[in-house]
């Protein structure tokens, strides 16, 4: 019953969002208040449907309820209660609905936040977003409904997928699609820019925050899926280059050139239709993200032969929402643009455009390596993928002057800049981060090396300039704004030292041992003190016993590496043991049983890997300071009182 | 030609040759790093490639495992429906390895025919099969040498 309500209120939000997405345009094109009006209490309607949508499935979840095709297929009565609520999200169908239930919240959001924003702006957005929400309503309900009855019911579920079951499950995905999702608004912004023709610093300032907001979602999101696949497969690795990763990585760079062109556009009123077409092309390439990953197409393309209604539909979703916004960006944009206000090299303006030029042919390699097989594929030309070697040689390269740049970000100013201010601003970041990047690689880490010393004399830079714009600004005090930038790009160099260090310095020995047997790596002894079994759950588990402990013996720690075999699906999962700290993880998993009680195991050293997810983490909190700067509240509270002043004299 | 102009014109070279050197860059890193797939019949009819890296899925044939002492060094045997060739792994093999199985090996073929693999990947789920290995083991009149445990379902 539960289900079928469920149901039900997911074909309600549908109407809604019809009337979401069509009322408040009619209004708009007609001039009529009253259908404007509609947008709102539409929208916060179909946010309430769908949230009793989600509660349906979470429920049926939560009780076992394997009448349902969608639960049977992804839980199990041995599978905690945590990761049964998490289930919802462990597939296509789920994960689905996570997105419309998103994009609903940042729609009710933006209606409440909004109440400053023109009437007629407010309900352009808020139609763009039905839009976008009627599309995937009809996809979920028409292709991939998760209520869907399994008759007759399934005894026992087929359990969730192992290899998501771990706490970083529970919180990835969503943050993930905040990020997707949360791209919408700037789409739906941009999309009303558009129909309105106004891209004037007011719309900056609304657009600028809720781009910033969902770039932080996207930037924690794609961390945590990073420290996540460390930890859980066992590879020592943090980043592979797979196309899943890949599908998240182009929208942050987009989204990243994104939120610095709103910075240019609103300070100096240009780049207004770039700045569209970035907010375009981050929304794309989000909806190719959630497709790419869930429809099963980079398993193979032919996997849409299993189901065609599901590929067509996407490929006519994404025609539509891509082509119908470029074409409208083609007949509107030119009139966006407001004279040519020519850039000087030397300008905070002239050192964006660098910024975004970086980024989009980075995003623009990543899709070619990420498509290319799918086409080639597609086309017949054989099989074929891409390798990490490719993403690494394009990458990087284009990497490193991004992050130099970084670096004059703050001691450029807009319009135009002096040498000398430069020079006298940040030769002493320059000479503290040669420093500090020599020292540690050479000094500390004993081994150096030119591309290892070069890596963290580059993230140094970054860091040092951040500290430097900070104490420069020390007598005016430093707004939100300029902390969440300096943050961030100081979270960059935190990150590129990271990188740097782990590639560098990194290790990995295979070894077979046998109980009592040692290795020594990186002046770490691990003993292989044997195995037990454990039980879980819905799982057994050989635990081993790794004893670590530093070049004069002195013990460090012991970890606990994991071999589960979970037999109701028959997958065996590696859980990593991994002993951590700021400078250094030594990390175990286990490979294949030997004769004897012997196990072949995976030892890693990873220098400094911390830091990569650190550097992370620092870029989403700058983002959410950004993002929370009082300056677009006060803004608000401005619009507000202007709009209400007018409504008095257009009373009186 | 005006300063200003001779300015713009060494402004729009430079970003012409900015260009271009990425755009090869890429696609020479495109290019070098492309690994094909080919079935083990094809690399015993000698179509596959010498000296370069690619990648070849089959079945791993029953009985044909060896071990070295050390437990690291092991050989098989990767077959289709009408060929087999021998592989070389040093290193942990995934999870789900085991005789029957069907994987995907990227690496590179010796001289003596053996193919030195420095990957192999087995997928996660017992019932699983990758598309590419259940291509290899499809005969072309579209029936499966599969063994019939496998390949239940896609």
């Amino acid at each position: 019953m539960i289900v079928e309500l469920g149901h039900f209120a997911l074909v309600l939000a549908l109407c809604l969002s019809l009337v979401q997405a069509v009322m408040p345009m009619l209004g708009y094109r007609t001039g009529r208040i009253d259908l404007m009006g509609m947008a709102m209490p539409a929208a916060s309607g179909q946010f309430v449907f769908l949230a009793l949508a989600f509660a349906a499935l979470g429920w049926a979840f939560l009780q076992n309820d394997f009448s349902v095709a969608y639960v049977a297929a992804n839980s199990n009565t041995e599978l905690p209660w945590y990761y049964r609520l998490a289930a919802i999200w462990g597939a296509h169908e789920g994960s689905l609905l996570l997105w419309v239930t998103m994009l609903a919240g940042w729609s009710l959001a933006v209606a409440a936040f909004s109440r400053s924003l023109p009437t007629d702006v407010a309900a352009c957005v808020l139609a763009v977003m039905g839009m976008v929400s009627v599309g995937f309503l009809l996809f979920t309900l028409g292709t991939s409904n998760p209520f869907e009855r399994l008759f007759p019911a399934a005894a026992e579920g087929r359990d969730l997928n192992p290899l998501l079951q771990d706490p970083g499950l529970i919180i990835h995905p969503p943050l993930l699609y905040m990020g997707y999702v949360g791209f919408a608004v700037a789409f739906a912004f941009a999309i009303t820019a558009l129909i309105t023709g106004q891209v004037d610093s007011a719309w900056t300032r609304w657009t600028r925050p809720w781009t910033t907001a969902a770039w932080s979602f996207l930037t924690i999101g794609i961390t945590l899926g990073s420290w996540w696949a460390y930890n859980e497969l066992g590879w020592g690795g943090w980043w592979f280059w797979d196309p899943v990763e890949n599908a998240s990585f182009m929208p942050w760079l987009v989204g990243t050139a994104l939120i610095h062109s709103l910075a240019v556009t609103e300070k100096r009123g240009i780049f207004q239709s770039w700045t569209v077409l970035l907010a375009i092309s981050a929304f794309a390439l989000s909806l190719l993200g959630t497709f790419l990953v869930r429809s099963g197409v980079l398993v193979s393309v032919h996997a849409f032969a299993t189901d065609p209604a599901r590929g067509i539909y996407i490929l006519l979703f994404f025609a539509i929402v891509v082509g119908g916004s470029l074409l409208l960006y083609a007949a509107r944009a030119p009139k966006l643009a407001r004279g040519d206000t020519p850039v000087k090299a030397l300008s905070r303006e002239g050192l964006l455009l660098l910024n975004n030029l970086f980024l989009v042919v980075s995003a623009a390699a990543v899709l070619l390596g990420t498509l290319y097989p799918l086409v080639a594929d597609a086309l017949g030309l054989g099989r074929i993928s891409v390798g990490p070697p490719y993403f690494n040689t394009v990458f990087v390269p284009l990497t490193v002057p991004l992050v130099i740049l970084c670096g004059f970000g703050g001691a450029m100013a807009w319009k135009r800049t002096r040498w000398q201010v430069l020079r006298d601003r940040l030769w002493l970041p320059a000479l503290a981060a040669t420093v500090a990047g020599v020292g540690l690689s050479w000094v500390t880490l004993g081994t150096g090396g030119v591309v290892a010393t070069a890596g963290c004399m580059v993230g140094f830079w970054a860091i040092a300039t951040a500290m430097e714009e900070l104490w420069y600004r020390r007598r005016t005090s430093w707004s939100r704004g300029v902390l969440g930038m300096t943050m961030a790009h100081a979270g960059v160099g935190v990150m590129v030292i990271g990188i740097t260090l782990v590639t560098a310095f990194g290790l990995d020995r295979d070894a077979s041992l046998a109980v009592g047997e040692s290795k020594t790596m990186a002046g770490y002894r691990f003993t292989f003190e044997g195995t037990e079994e454990q039980s879980g759950p819905n799982y057994v588990a050989q635990v081993g016993h790794v004893a670590i402990s530093d070049g004069d013996g002195n013990a460090i720690a012991t970890v606990h590496p994991e071999k589960r075999r979970y037999p109701t699906r028959g997958n065996v999962m590696t859980e990593s043991g991994v002993h951590s700290n700021l400078f250094r993880d030594l990390y175990v998993s286990l490979g294949e049983p030997l004769q004897q009680g012997g196990w072949s195991l995976r030892l890693f050293y990873r220098p400094f890997v911390l830091w990569i997810w650190l550097g992370g983490l620092l870029m989403m909190l700058g983002g959410i300071l950004a993002t929370t700067d009082p300056r677009y509240r006060r803004l608000r509270q401005r619009e507000r009182q202007r709009a209400d002043s007018h409504a008095v004299a257009a009373g009186a | 030609m005006t300063p200003k102009r001779r300015r713009r014109l060494t402004l729009v070279g430079l970003l012409l040759l900015g260009i271009g050197g990425a755009v090869a860059l890429m696609l020479t890193a495109f290019n070098e790093n492309l690994m094909y797939f080919y079935q083990p019949s094809m690399v015993a009819a000698g179509e596959a490639p010498q000296g370069a890296r690619f990648r070849i899925g089959g079945l791993v044939e029953t009985g044909s495992v060896e071990r070295a002492d050390d437990g690291l060094l092991v050989q098989f045997t990767l077959a289709d429906c009408d060929a087999a060739v021998p592989v070389r792994y040093r290193g942990i093999l995934p999870d789900l390895f085991r005789e029957g199985q069907g994987i995907v090996a990227y690496g590179q073929l010796d001289e003596q025919g053996v193919f030195a693999a420095d990957e192999v990947l087995a997928k996660h789920d017992e019932n699983y099969m990758s598309p590419e290995v259940e291509e290899a083991l499809s005969k072309p009149d579209g029936q499966s040498c599969m063994p019939a445990s496998m390949g239940a379902s896609l």
